[in-house]
């Protein structure tokens, strides 16, 4: 391995890589650490399809250096299922066909669970605020809002 | 590209100073990424200032409120008393980019990336804040207003950092607020905006400070703007005057965001506009 060693917890495991120190973490994720969940879109920080937390925080990965990981907490979209079972949110985008494409889906569940961990019901008004930093550009975003309703209900049922 | 992330802001400092090559601070890195990744900035050295304690505060004390370099947009929305005290510089702060800029991006960042649309920037300037700037050699405080010098420029020489934001301590009635103009709702530039902070006493405005963003080649401080309230209570002739010097102190560029005309003109309404929430938050009536 060459470059800079980075410690760090993804999904919860242990995981070690090495890159180089200008390397951004959406790269050092996809290609080290072999998470393709995490897309590229604009690798500028305005599309939020390379969405994952660090620390519990939103981030775009696309503007953070893979070597700002050492030590730190990362959550991506490989982290959201429970084994087999598909989290809520994963579920009912399905349920409402909530995608085409799909490459800017991982940002966009990302960024939903993010916002459902801090605001168990959101209103429709906050929902689209707090999904404003991601793009899709094929279903024009109703589906995925009520996805996204549709997830906090279930979430709200089950507790 | 060497990345270091010392602990102390002298250390962060010095480091800068003494790189032969390109040296930037990495706070959020929402604009030195972006930087990077288009071929703007080749860094030869990247120095992370989110592991200096200093820097990671909010702390209230009797001389005022400091805020450190590396605190993000999140965490300022999450901080209830800051809110309370400064709702202008906080929402201004906010308005920056998506919840994913925000869980990374700083008000210091936005300052030293010296853009004249900076959302934070002339919140603080209305506020009054002054900048702690540590050098290789010495630190020094200056008002918020004389860090940028142009479009991308400061006047920090090299090595000098900011190190926090202090706001002056709020007594009495106060109040502050930010408003910006865009074509959306959301996620994007200003095209004009206004911060208004002012101080009232027996239902007057006693002190005002009026600051436009996005209408020069950094933000501008109106000092006629404020005159013309000062003393009022915020009657239509008073807000008029106001509004006039406001667009009277405008220098903008005409480009696909605005026309001249266009951001002169908004910048009085905008202003008009924030002064009265700033003095409905003061209490006023």
């Amino acid at each position: 391995m060459t470059g800079t060693l980075v410690n760090t917890t993804v999904n919860g495991d242990a995981v070690q890589f090495a890159c180089p120190t200008d390397e951004s973490l959406m790269d050092s994720l996809r290609d080290r650490v072999g998470l393709t969940g995490v897309k590229e879109g604009c690798g500028t920080g305005d599309c939020g399809a390379c969405s994952i937390t660090l620390d519990g925080e939103l981030v775009c990965s696309c503007l953070v250096l893979g070597v700002e990981a050492n030590g730190r907490n990362i959550g991506t979209v490989e982290g959201l299922a429970d084994g087999d079972k598909l989290h809520p949110l994963q579920e009912q985008f399905i349920n409402h066909a909530a995608l085409q494409c799909g490459i800017c889906t991982p940002g966009f569940l990302v960024a939903a669970k993010a916002l459902l961990d801090k605001n168990k019901n959101p209103t429709e008004e906050e929902i689209r605020y707090a999904l404003a930093g991601n793009l899709c550009r094929c279903t024009g975003y109703d589906k995925i809002v009520r996805a996204v309703q549709a997830a906090s209900k279930d979430l709200r049922k089950k507790k | 590209m060497r990345y270091e992330a010392p602990t102390t802001t002298q250390e962060a400092a010095n480091l800068i100073a003494r790189e032969k090559g390109e040296a930037f601070v990495l706070a959020g890195g929402t604009d030195l990424l972006v930087r990077m990744k288009t071929g703007l900035s080749d860094p030869t050295l990247v120095v992370d200032i989110k592991h200096i304690p200093a820097m990671q505060d909010v702390k209230t004390t009797d001389s005022g409120t400091k805020i450190g370099a590396a605190v993000s947009g999140s965490r300022l929305n999450a901080n209830k008393k800051l809110k309370k005290a400064w709702p202008g510089i906080v929402e201004a702060a906010n308005l920056i980019g998506s919840d994913q800029i925000q869980g990374r991006a700083t008000m210091v960042g936005n300052l030293c990336n010296a853009s004249p649309a900076a959302d934070s920037v002339p919140a603080m300037i209305a506020a009054g804040a002054k900048a702690v700037v540590v050098g290789p050699k010495k630190r020094r405080t200056v008002p918020v207003e004389k860090i940028a010098t142009g479009p991308g420029k400061t006047s920090l020489a090299k090595g000098e950092i900011v190190e926090s934001i202090n706001l002056p301590k709020r007594t009495g009635k106060a109040g502050d607020a930010y408003l910006r103009f865009i074509p959306r709702t959301e996620m994007d530039i200003a095209v004009v905006s206004a911060g208004v902070n002012l101080t009232l006493e027996r239902g007057l405005v006693k002190t005002a400070r009026v600051c436009l963003g996005a209408v020069g080649p950094t933000a501008v401080l109106v000092q006629k703007a404020a005159k013309a309230i000062i003393g009022s209570k915020l009657d239509e002739e008073s807000l008029d005057k106001m509004a006039e010097a406001c667009s009277a102190a405008c220098t903008p560029i005409s480009d696909k965001r605005g026309t001249v005309e266009y951001r002169t003109k908004v910048a009085g309404v905008l202003a008009k506009r924030a002064a009265k929430i700033a003095f409905k938050r003061a209490g006023g009536k």
